[in-house]
C-alpha cells in the first residue's frame, strides 16, 4: 500500500476562517487524520512549514514582500496547490486597500509607526505570483469542498468546478428569493455557488462572498439594484466587497463609481 | 421496474496504449446474466462510471457479434477520462448501456459505403468499418477519409494502412498540419474527395467536429450525394443518457435517445447553428 | 361538471381529517418567508385565509385582507413539481470493497402517499407535461414514478389570477378541468366540490358535505369567468414553433441578453422544465459514493459544456434555449408549448423579464 499523501495548510494575510472552516469539519476532520499524513497546519497543532507536501491548500492573499517569497517556496514544496477562500482567490477583503487614491499614504494616516508596515503595493490572489492547480472560493470556503478536494486527490482526480450562480441552488433549497418577495438587494444573480445559499435561506440577501459566477450580468443586476432604490456608490460597495479585486466585481464598481462621481 | 439509472460492475481485462493520450479499455461485465443479456449495435454507446468521480459517454468500438469484450476507445481529457486512464487491468468501472441508435447498418446493406471522419472522432467510426470489414459480402466499396488537426493525432496508423490494402478498400488521410513522415495529404479532409472514389448512390457516414461535417456534407451534395443517404455521429454533453437530464438536446432531439446517429435531413435546420 | 356537494368553510380541517385517515400526508399552500409555499400541512387554519398576492415582473408582495376567502391569490413560486421531480435525489449508492470490487444499489424512494390540497389548473396541465417527460419516454423514471404513484390531487379553481397570469391564452384555465381527484371552487360561504375520479368520489363521502345550491354555482361560474377576464397577459394563441426557428438571428436576442442575468430562476419555477444534473458524491472515506441528480437550467455553463467547448456560451444563446424549447421544440417533444401561462418565469425573474414580451417581440403578433 502507498504511503499517505502528505498534506498541508499555509496562511498568508488573511483572517483564518477559512482554516476555521476546516477545523469546524469535527468527526470528518478526524478521519481525514486516517487518510492523509497532515505534516503542516499551524491551526491545528502541525507545524512543518517547509516540508515537501503532496497537497498544500494556502489560505490568504500575498500582500508582504515576505508572502511573495514565502508562496514561491510553498509552490516549489507542494506537488497540487489548492488556493482556499476570497483572499487566495481573489486577494480578499485587504484587496481594497489597491484602490486606495494616492498609493499608500493612507498607511501614514491609519498606522501609528508606519515604518512597521511592510506591505506590497497591493494584495493579490495567489494565482498571481504562482500557477495554481485549484481554486475553491468564498470567505470562508465550504468545508465541504475542501474535503472533497482532498478526496478527489486521493481518487487522483481534480476537485469539482462549480460555477453555477447562487440563484439556482437557492431554488434548489425551495427558498423564496429576497429579492423579488423583499425588496432586498441580493446578489445571488452574479455569485458562484457553494455556500449552499446560505444567506437567503435565511432571508438576508447574498453578499457575494463566492465572487463572480460564470458569464455574470452585472450591469443589468446593478441596474435591478438601482431600481431597487441603492445609490450608486450602494450599488458600487456591493460589488466592492469581500471580492472587490475579482475581475468582473472590480468592473463593475468602478462603472458604478463613475455613476456616482458622474452624479455628484 | 426498471432501473435506468443504475450501473453494473465490469472488469478491465485489458488495456491498451493506442497514443499518449488515447486508451482502449477492454470491458466485461462481472454479472454473467447481465452479460448474457446485454446486446448492441455499432454506433451505439455505453455511460463508463469512474468510482467516486462520474459517468462519461464512451462509444462501444468492439463488434456485437464479439461477445467476450465490450471495447472503448477514450482519450484522456478531464476528470473522468483522465481517471480512466489510471485504472489498470483488473481495476473495475460501473457501466450502463447500451445507449441511443447506431449507424444504420440495415440500410447500408449492398450499397457502396464512405466513411468520413475529422479530428478525433474517430472511435464511432472505428466500430462501423470492423463490423463492414467483418461482413464483406453484405457491403459494396467501402472509402474511408480521415482527416486529422495535426498528423500527430493519427491513431491507428498501421490499422489505416492494413486497410487500404484490402481489396474494394480505398482509405484517404489528410492532416491540417503535416509533420514529417506524414503519408497522407495536407489540408482539411475534403481535399481527398476529388481523388477518392465516392460513387453516386453511396450512404455516407459520418463523425467529427460540427463545422467539419457541414463542410463536407455541402461538399458531397455537389456531387450528388443524396441527403437521405448522409448519416452524422453527434456530440452533445450527457448525464443521463435515457433522455430525462435534457442536457443532449438539440432543437427537438435528444442525442442519447433519437442519436447520436441522424440522417442529414433530420439536423439539417440546426446543424452548425451556433447554440444549438 | 356538476358538484358533487358544498363544503362549509368551517369544514377544511374535516377534509384534512379525512385525508390523514385515509393514510395520506397532507401538502398544502401556507405562507412562509413572504410567499405562499406548499408544505406538509395539519392544521386548516394554516392554509393563508386571508392572504392575498400582488404579482408583476420581478416583483412578489402578500398582505392581509379582511377576508375569510382562503384561495384568493395565484400560485407562489412553487407548483408540483417540487414534490415529484425533487431537487435533489440520490439515483444509486456504489461501494467498493478493500479488492476493489464495485457493487451498486437502487435508490429509489419510497414514497408515502400524499394529497395535494390547493392544485391549480395551470400545475395539473405542467403535471400532465412532467408525466410525458418523466415516465412516457424511452424508459420510465422510478423516482418521479415512485412519488407519482400514491397521489391524491385537490384542485382550487382560480378565481383571482396574478397580473402575471396567461393561462387562458394557453388552454391550461384558470378552470381545472380534468387530472384531480377532487375540485373545489371557493365562494363567499366555503367550497363547491366536484369529484374528478372514482378516488374522489369516494372521498367525498367521507366528508360534511351538503347539497351545492344552483345561486352558488352560479357564483362560483361568474368568479372563474371573471377570473379569466380579468388576465392581462397573453401568448399568441397558435404554435410559435415556426416563428422562433425563422428568427434565430433576431436582435431581439441580442437585447434580451443585456438584461438577463442568466441566473435559471425562470427554469427553477417553471412547472414543466425537467433538466437536471447529474454527480458523483464519494464519502470522504472513499468507501461509498452516490450519483445524485439535482436541478439544472439551460441557462448554466454546465448545461451545454463538451469538453473544451459551451455550445451556449453567451446568455443570447442560452435565453434562446428556453424560449425555443419552451415555446418551440416542446411541440416537437409533447406534442404541445411547454408552457401553461402560470406566469411563475415572470414574476420570479430578478429582473421581470416577461415571456410574453419577448415571444410577441420575437415572433411578431401576427402570423408567420
Ligand atoms: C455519444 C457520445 C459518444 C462518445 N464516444 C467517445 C469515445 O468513444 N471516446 C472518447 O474518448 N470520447 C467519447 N465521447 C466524448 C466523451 O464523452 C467526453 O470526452 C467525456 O465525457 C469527457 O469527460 P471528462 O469528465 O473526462 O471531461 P470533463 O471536461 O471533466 O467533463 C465533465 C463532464 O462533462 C460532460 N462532458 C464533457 N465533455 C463531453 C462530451 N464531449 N460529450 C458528452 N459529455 C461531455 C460529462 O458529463 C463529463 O463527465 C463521446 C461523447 C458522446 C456524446
Ligand atoms: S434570493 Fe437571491 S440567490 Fe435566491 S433566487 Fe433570489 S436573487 Fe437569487
Ligand atoms: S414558461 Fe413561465 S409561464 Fe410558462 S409554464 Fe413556465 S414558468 Fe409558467
Ligand atoms: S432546456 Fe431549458 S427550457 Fe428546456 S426544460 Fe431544460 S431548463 Fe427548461
Ligand atoms: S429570464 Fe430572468 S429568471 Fe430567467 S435567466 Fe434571465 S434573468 Fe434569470
Ligand atoms: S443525456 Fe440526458 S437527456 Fe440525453
Amino acid at each position: 500500500m502507498d504511503a499517505k499523501p502528505r498534506l498541508a495548510v499555509h496562511k498568508f494575510s488573511s483572517c483564518d476562517g477559512c482554516q476555521l472552516a476546516f477545523l469546524n469539519q469535527g468527526a470528518e476532520l478526524l478521519q481525514l487524520a486516517t487518510l492523509v499524513e497532515i505534516v503542516h497546519f499551524a491551526q491545528a497543532g502541525f507545524v512543518a512549514p517547509d516540508a515537501t507536501v503532496d497537497m498544500a491548500f494556502v489560505e490568504g492573499s500575498i500582500s508582504t514582500p515576505e508572502d511573495e517569497k514565502r508562496i514561491r517556496l510553498v509552490r516549489k514544496n507542494s506537488r497540487y496547490l489548492v488556493a482556499i477562500g476570497a483572499c487566495a482567490t481573489a486577494g480578499g477583503l485587504q484587496a481594497l486597500r489597491n484602490r486606495a487614491p494616492g498609493g499608500a499614504g493612507w498607511i501614514a494616516e491609519i498606522y501609528p509607526q508606519p515604518g512597521h508596515i511592510h506591505a506590497l503595493p497591493a494584495s493579490t490572489a495567489v494565482s498571481a505570483h504562482v500557477p495554481v492547480d485549484a481554486e475553491l472560493w468564498g470567505c470562508p470556503v465550504n468545508g465541504r469542498q475542501v474535503l472533497d478536494a482532498v478526496r478527489g486527490r486521493l481518487f487522483g482526480v481534480t476537485p469539482v468546478v462549480e460555477t453555477d450562480k447562487v440563484c439556482l441552488e437557492c431554488k434548489r433549497q425551495q427558498g423564496v428569493c429576497v429579492l423579488v418577495a423583499h425588496g432586498a438587494p441580493c446578489m445571488g444573480p452574479v455569485t458562484r455557488t457553494g455556500c449552499g445559499a446560505l444567506c437567503p435561506r435565511l432571508h438576508r440577501d447574498c453578499y457575494a462572498c463566492y465572487g463572480p459566477a460564470e458569464n455574470a450580468n452585472t450591469q443589468a443586476l446593478g441596474r435591478r439594484l438601482a431600481d431597487l432604490g441603492l445609490s450608486p456608490a450602494a450599488i458600487a460597495r456591493r460589488f466592492l466587497s469581500i471580492n472587490n479585486a475579482a475581475t468582473a466585481f472590480r468592473d463593475a464598481g468602478d462603472r458604478w463609481q463613475e455613476e456616482d462621481h458622474g452624479d455628484a | 421496474m426498471s432501473e435506468p439509472h443504475l450501473m453494473h460492475e465490469a472488469v478491465i481485462c485489458e488495456r491498451i496504449q493506442e497514443s499518449p493520450t488515447i486508451f482502449t479499455l477492454r470491458l466485461a461485465f462481472t454479472d454473467p446474466e447481465h452479460k448474457a443479456r446485454y446486446r448492441f449495435q455499432p454506433g451505439q454507446f455505453n455511460m463508463v462510471g469512474l468510482y467516486g468521480v462520474g459517468q462519461s459517454p464512451i462509444s462501444i468500438v468492439s463488434d456485437p457479434e464479439d461477445e467476450h469484450l465490450l471495447d472503448h476507445t477514450i482519450r484522456g481529457l478531464g476528470r473522468v477520462s483522465l481517471g480512466l486512464s489510471r485504472l489498470a487491468p483488473g481495476g473495475r468501472v460501473g457501466l450502463r448501456g447500451p445507449y441511443g441508435r447506431g449507424w444504420p447498418l440495415a440500410a447500408a446493406e449492398g450499397r457502396n459505403i464512405v466513411l468520413v471522419t475529422g479530428g478525433l472522432g474517430c472511435a464511432p467510426a472505428v466500430s462501423v468499418i470492423r463490423y463492414i470489414l467483418r461482413r464483406r459480402e453484405r457491403f459494396g466499396h467501402l472509402t474511408i477519409l480521415q482527416g486529422v488537426k495535426h498528423a500527430d493525432d493519427l491513431i491507428w496508423r498501421q490499422q489505416y494502412e492494413r486497410w487500404s490494402g484490402l481489396p474494394d478498400v480505398y482509405v484517404g488521410l489528410a492532416a491540417d498540419v503535416s509533420a514529417p513522415g506524414w503519408f497522407g495529404q495536407v489540408g482539411p479532409v475534403t481535399v481527398l474527395f476529388d481523388r477518392a472514389p465516392i460513387a453516386p448512390g453511396s450512404l455516407v457516414m459520418l463523425c467529427g467536429p460540427e463545422m467539419m461535417m457541414r463542410a463536407v456534407v455541402e461538399d458531397l451534395r455537389h456531387r450528388g450525394i443524396d441527403e437521405n443517404d448522409i448519416w452524422l455521429s453527434m456530440e452533445r454533453n450527457m448525464h443521463c443518457a435515457v433522455g430525462l437530464c435534457g442536457h443532449c438536446q438539440i432543437g427537438p432531439y435528444f442525442v442519447c435517445r433519437n442519436g447520436p446517429v441522424f440522417s442529414y435531413p433530420e439536423l439539417k435546420a440546426l446543424l452548425g447553428e451556433r447554440g444549438f | 361538471m356538476a358538484a358533487t356537494g358544498f363544503l362549509l368553510r368551517g369544514h377544511m380541517q374535516n377534509l384534512l381529517d379525512a385525508l390523514r385517515a385515509a393514510g395520506y400526508r397532507c401538502v398544502g399552500p401556507q405562507v412562509r418567508d413572504g410567499a405562499i409555499i406548499y408544505d406538509t400541512l395539519s392544521q386548516a387554519d394554516d392554509l393563508p385565509w386571508g392572504w392575498r398576492d400582488e404579482q408583476k415582473p420581478g416583483r412578489y408582495r402578500l398582505g392581509r385582507h379582511d377576508s375569510p376567502w382562503g384561495f384568493a391569490w395565484a400560485n407562489g413560486p412553487q407548483g408540483l413539481k417540487p414534490l415529484l421531480f425533487a431537487s435533489a435525489d440520490t439515483l444509486q449508492t456504489a461501494r467498493r470493497t478493500d479488492e476493489g470490487a464495485l457493487h451498486f444499489e437502487s435508490a429509489t424512494p419510497h414514497a408515502i402517499a400524499t394529497a395535494v390540497l390547493g392544485v391549480r389548473a395551470c400545475d395539473l396541465a405542467a403535471l400532465r407535461l412532467q408525466d410525458q417527460h418523466f415516465l412516457e419516454g424511452l424508459v420510465p423514471d422510478p423516482h418521479y414514478a415512485a412519488r407519482r404513484a400514491d397521489l391524491f390531487l385537490i384542485a382550487v379553481h382560480c378565481t383571482h389570477p396574478a397580473a402575471t397570469c396567461f393561462c387562458v391564452s394557453t388552454g391550461d384555465g384558470p378552470r381545472a378541468e380534468h387530472g384531480f381527484d377532487l375540485a373545489l371552487g371557493e365562494t363567499e360561504e366555503g367550497f363547491l366540490g366536484t369529484a374528478g375520479s372514482a378516488a374522489g368520489a369516494g372521498f367525498a363521502k367521507r366528508l360534511p358535505l351538503r347539497a351545492a345550491e344552483p345561486r352558488e354555482q352560479d357564483a362560483l361560474e361568474a368568479r372563474i369567468t371573471a377570473a379569466a377576464a380579468a388576465q392581462q397577459r397573453s401568448l399568441p394563441a397558435r404554435d410559435l414553433r415556426a416563428a422562433l426557428f425563422a428568427n434565430l438571428r433576431h436582435p431581439r436576442w441580442e437585447e434580451v441578453a443585456t438584461r438577463c442575468l442568466s441566473c435559471g430562476n425562470c427554469t427553477a419555477v417553471c412547472p414543466s422544465c425537467f433538466c437536471h444534473a447529474q454527480s458523483e458524491e464519494p464519502t470522504l472515506d472513499g468507501l461509498s459514493s452516490m450519483s445524485v441528480r439535482r436541478w439544472d437550467s439551460c441557462f448554466t455553463q454546465g448545461h451545454s459544456a463538451i469538453h473544451g467547448i459551451v455550445i451556449r456560451a453567451d446568455t443570447r444563446q442560452r435565453y434562446r434555449q428556453w424560449l425555443t424549447h419552451k415555446l418551440g421544440s416542446w411541440h416537437d417533444q409533447y406534442g404541445r408549448s411547454g408552457c401553461v401561462g402560470c406566469g411563475r418565469c415572470i414574476t420570479w425573474c430578478p429582473v421581470g423579464i416577461d415571456i410574453t414580451e419577448e415571444a410577441a417581440g420575437i415572433c411578431g403578433s401576427g402570423h408567420v
